[in-house]
C-alpha cells in the first residue's frame, strides 16, 4: 500500500541565508592609517555585526522550529573566517565566503546575489546596517539585484508557507506587514530579543570547527563610491556644570540656543 | 539636467525634512549651475517648496502610491529620473526613505552615499562628507556612478530659504509590473507626538530611574519642550520603555539640536548614537558618569531632585517667552 502525505515542502525545508558582516567590535577605538585612507585594524577585536546576530538567532528559531536551513555568507578576506566561524558555532549549517575586499555597498550585494541566485535561498536575512561603514544599503541593493521582496528594518518575523507577517520600525512607531518568499530582510533588534542572544558553547565551537566553509571567487562587480579620507570628529570641549537648574535653563536659552 | 530631491509627504503634507532636503539640493545645484526639480507623492502644498529653492515639482498623483511602499515608490521614484535625464537624487534619512534608496540604488545602478552632513566638497568628481563609524569618524566619499544618490542626515544641513518661481507639473507614473507583493497591514504610530526622527528637543533617560513607574516626570518634561522620549538599551530590554525609544549604536539614531540625558551613565554604545546631536545635557548624580565628557552642559544631582525642578522652571521659562 502507497500511502501519499500532502506536505507543504516550503514549511519544512525553507532555505534560509544570513549575511554576516565582520565589524569592529562596539566598544572599539577608531583610528585611521596610511594617510587617514585605511581604517586601523591594529589591536581592534571584529564581531558579527550586532544586527545580523539578531537575524542569526532568528534564523536558528526558524531552523529549530521550522526545519529551515541556515548558510551564511561574508564577502571578505580570509581575516573574516573567525568571526563566520562564531556564526557556525552559534548553528549555522554552512558558510560560504567570496573572496574579495567588500569596496562597497554596491560591490558587495552584487556578490551576495551571485550566492543567493545560485543557493537558491527562500530567505535572506542581513542586517539594517553595518556599524563600521553604516551604510544601511547591502539588503536593499541584493533585494533590487534578485527580484525578491523586501523588508527593512524589521522587528518581527514569521513565515507561513510562503506567507510572511512581518513588522518593521517607523519613524515614531510599527508598521505591520505582510509579504511572500523569496524574501530579503534588513533585520536589528526586535527580530528576536536581547535575551535569546546565544553565546557558542564549547560543543557548538567544536562543532563548527567541521562545518563546511566554502571560498567562492568574486564575480565582476561595479565598485560605485570610493571612501578618499576618514576624519575624526573635533575632541569635545569641556562640559559646561550648572549648579542649578535656573542657571541650566539661562545656558540652555542664552548661550546654546536651543530653547 | 537638474537636481533631483524627494520630498517625503504625509497625509497630503510635506514631513518637516521635505525642507531640508530641498535645501540641501538647492546648494548642490548651485555648485552644478542648474535647478531643483523636486519630486512629491499626493500632496496638496507643492508651492510650498518654492521657498527652499526648488523650481519644478513633479507631482505623482496615484492612488496605488496613498500610502508608502518601498517599492512602488522606489519604482515611480526612478520613472522620474528616467524622465528628467537627472544625474544627481537627494533624499532624506527618514527610516522610510533609508528603506527605499537602495532599492533605487539597485534598480538605476547608482551609487548611494548615507549619513551626508555637509554640502559636497566637490561635485566634479561628487564628494560628500558622511558620518561613519557610528558617528565616531567621518568618510569622504566620491560617487562613481553615472547617476549618484545622497541621502541627507536628519538635521545636519538644516533649512535655508532661498525664494524661487516654481512651477508644478503632474507626472503620470505607470504603476503595472511592479511587486507589491510586501503590503502594510497596520500602521501603529503615536500621533500628535514628536518623534525621536524628527524631534528637535530628545529626552531620554536610563537605568538611573530605578523603573518604569518614575517615567512620569520624564514625560511632563519631554511634554514641556515638545520633546520626543528616548531610552537607553537595558531599559528597552527590561521592557520599561518600547524599543522604538532604544537609542543608540545598536537602537536609533538621534540628531536632535537638544538631547537631555537622564541617569544614563554614557557607554560607548549609546554615545555612538547621539553624538550626532548638537547640544547634549546630563543629568546624572555620579560626577564620574563618562557621559560628562561627552556633554556640553550638565548638572551633578539626583534626577529625582532635579527634574522636577527643571520642569517647574522651564514652565516659568514658557509662560514668560511664550
Ligand atoms: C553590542 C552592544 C550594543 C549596545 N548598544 C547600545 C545602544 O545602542 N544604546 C545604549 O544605550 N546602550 C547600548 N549598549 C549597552 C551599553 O553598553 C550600556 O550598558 C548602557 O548604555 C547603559 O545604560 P544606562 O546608562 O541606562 O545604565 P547604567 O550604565 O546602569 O547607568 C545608569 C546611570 O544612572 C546614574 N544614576 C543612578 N541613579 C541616579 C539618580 N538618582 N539620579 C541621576 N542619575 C542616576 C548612574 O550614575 C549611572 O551613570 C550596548 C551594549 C553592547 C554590548
Ligand atoms: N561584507 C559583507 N558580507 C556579507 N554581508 C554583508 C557585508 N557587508 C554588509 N553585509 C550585510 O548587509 C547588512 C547591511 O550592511 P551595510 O549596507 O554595509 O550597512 C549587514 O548587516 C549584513 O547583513
Amino acid at each position: 500500500m502507497v500511502i501519499f502525505v500532502v506536505i507543504d515542502l516550503k514549511f519544512i525545508y525553507m532555505k534560509i541565508l544570513v549575511c554576516i558582516s565582520n565589524v569592529p567590535d562596539t566598544t572599539s577605538k577608531i583610528n585611521f592609517t596610511d594617510g587617514d585612507t585605511k581604517f586601523d585594524t591594529n589591536g581592534v577585536q571584529f564581531v558579527i555585526n550586532p544586527n545580523d546576530e539578531f537575524g542569526l538567532t532568528r534564523a536558528m528559531w526558524f531552523k529549530e522550529k521550522q526545519g529551515a536551513t541556515v548558510h551564511i555568507a561574508t564577502v571578505g578576506g580570509p581575516t573574516v573566517e573567525p568571526t563566520m566561524r562564531k556564526a557556525l558555532a552559534i548553528g549555522a549549517d554552512e558558510a560560504f565566503r567570496v573572496n574579495a575586499e567588500p569596496t562597497d555597498g554596491f560591490f558587495v550585494a552584487q556578490q551576495l546575489a551571485e550566492v543567493v541566485k545560485n543557493g537558491n535561498y527562500d530567505l535572506v536575512i542581513g542586517g539594517r546596517e553595518s556599524i563600521d561603514y553604516n551604510g544601511g544599503m547591502v539588503p536593499g541593493i541584493l533585494a533590487s539585484l534578485t527580484n525578491m521582496n523586501f523588508i527593512n528594518t524589521c522587528i518581527s518575523l514569521e513565515v507561513d508557507g510562503n506567507n510572511v507577517s512581518a513588522v518593521r520600525e517607523i519613524d515614531g512607531g510599527k508598521e505591520k506587514l505582510s509579504s511572500t518568499l523569496p524574501l530579503v530582510v534588513g533585520g536589528q533588534k526586535g527580530l528576536v530579543a536581547e535575551s535569546d542572544l546565544r553565546i557558542p558553547n564549547m560543543r557548538g565551537i567544536m562543532m563548527a570547527r567541521k562545518k563546511s566553509l566554502t571560498v567562492l571567487e568574486p564575480v565582476d562587480g561595479l565598485t560605485t563610491t570610493v571612501d578618499k579620507k576618514f576624519d575624526k570628529p573635533a575632541p569635545k570641549g569641556q562640559v559646561k556644570l550648572a549648579t542649578s537648574v535656573d542657571e541650566l535653563v539661562d545656558l540652555l536659552h542664552n548661550e546654546a540656543k536651543v530653547i | 539636467m537638474s537636481v533631483l530631491v524627494y520630498t517625503e509627504s504625509e497625509k497630503g503634507k510635506f514631513k518637516k525634512n521635505a525642507f531640508e532636503v530641498a535645501s540641501y539640493a538647492a546648494a548642490v545645484a548651485k555648485m552644478m549651475d542648474t535647478t531643483v526639480t523636486a519630486v512629491s507623492f499626493n500632496n496638496s502644498e507643492n508651492e510650498l517648496l518654492a521657498d527652499y529653492g526648488v523650481s519644478k515639482v513633479m507631482h505623482i498623483a496615484n492612488e496605488d502610491l496613498s500610502t508608502f511602499n518601498a517599492s512602488t515608490y522606489a519604482a515611480a521614484l526612478g520613472q522620474a529620473v528616467k524622465s528628467t535625464n537627472a544625474k544627481v537624487i537627494i533624499l532624506s534619512s527618514s527610516t522610510d526613505t533609508k528603506y527605499l534608496a537602495p532599492l533605487l540604488a539597485g534598480n538605476l545602478t547608482a551609487g548611494y552615499v548615507p549619513n551626508v552632513v555637509a554640502a559636497p566638497e566637490s561635485v566634479s568628481p561628487l564628494t560628500v562628507k558622511r558620518t561613519a563609524f557610528s558617528n565616531k569618524g567621518f568618510a569622504h566619499t566620491q560617487l562613481e556612478t553615472d547617476v549618484k544618490i545622497i541621502g541627507v542626515s536628519n538635521n545636519a544641513y538644516g533649512v535655508q530659504e532661498n525664494k524661487t518661481d516654481i512651477s508644478v507639473e503632474e507626472f503620470s507614473v505607470s504603476t503595472d509590473g511592479i511587486s507589491n507583493a510586501t503590503r502594510s497591514v497596520e500602521i501603529d504610530k503615536v500621533v500628535g507626538k514628536a518623534t525621536i526622527a524628527d524631534a528637535d528637543i530628545v529626552v531620554s533617560a536610563g537605568r538611573g530611574l530605578k523603573g518604569p513607574e518614575n517615567w512620569g516626570m520624564v514625560e511632563e518634561l519631554a511634554d514641556v519642550l515638545g520633546a520626543a522620549t528616548a531610552c537607553s538599551k537595558p531599559v528597552s530590554d527590561l521592557g520599561w520603555r518600547p524599543h522604538g525609544e532604544h537609542v543608540g549604536q545598536t537602537g536609533k539614531p538621534v540628531a536632535s539640536n537638544l538631547y537631555i540625558a537622564i541617569g544614563i551613565s554614557g557607554a560607548i554604545q549609546h554615545l555612538a548614537g547621539v553624538s550626532a546631536s548638537k547640544t547634549k545635557v546630563v543629568i546624572n548624580n555620579d560626577p564620574e558618569a563618562p557621559f560628562f565628557k561627552a556633554a556640553d552642559y550638565g548638572i551633578v544631582g539626583d534626577a529625582f531632585e532635579v527634574v522636577p525642578q527643571l520642569i517647574e522652571k522651564l514652565k516659568e521659562f514658557k509662560a514668560q517667552n511664550g
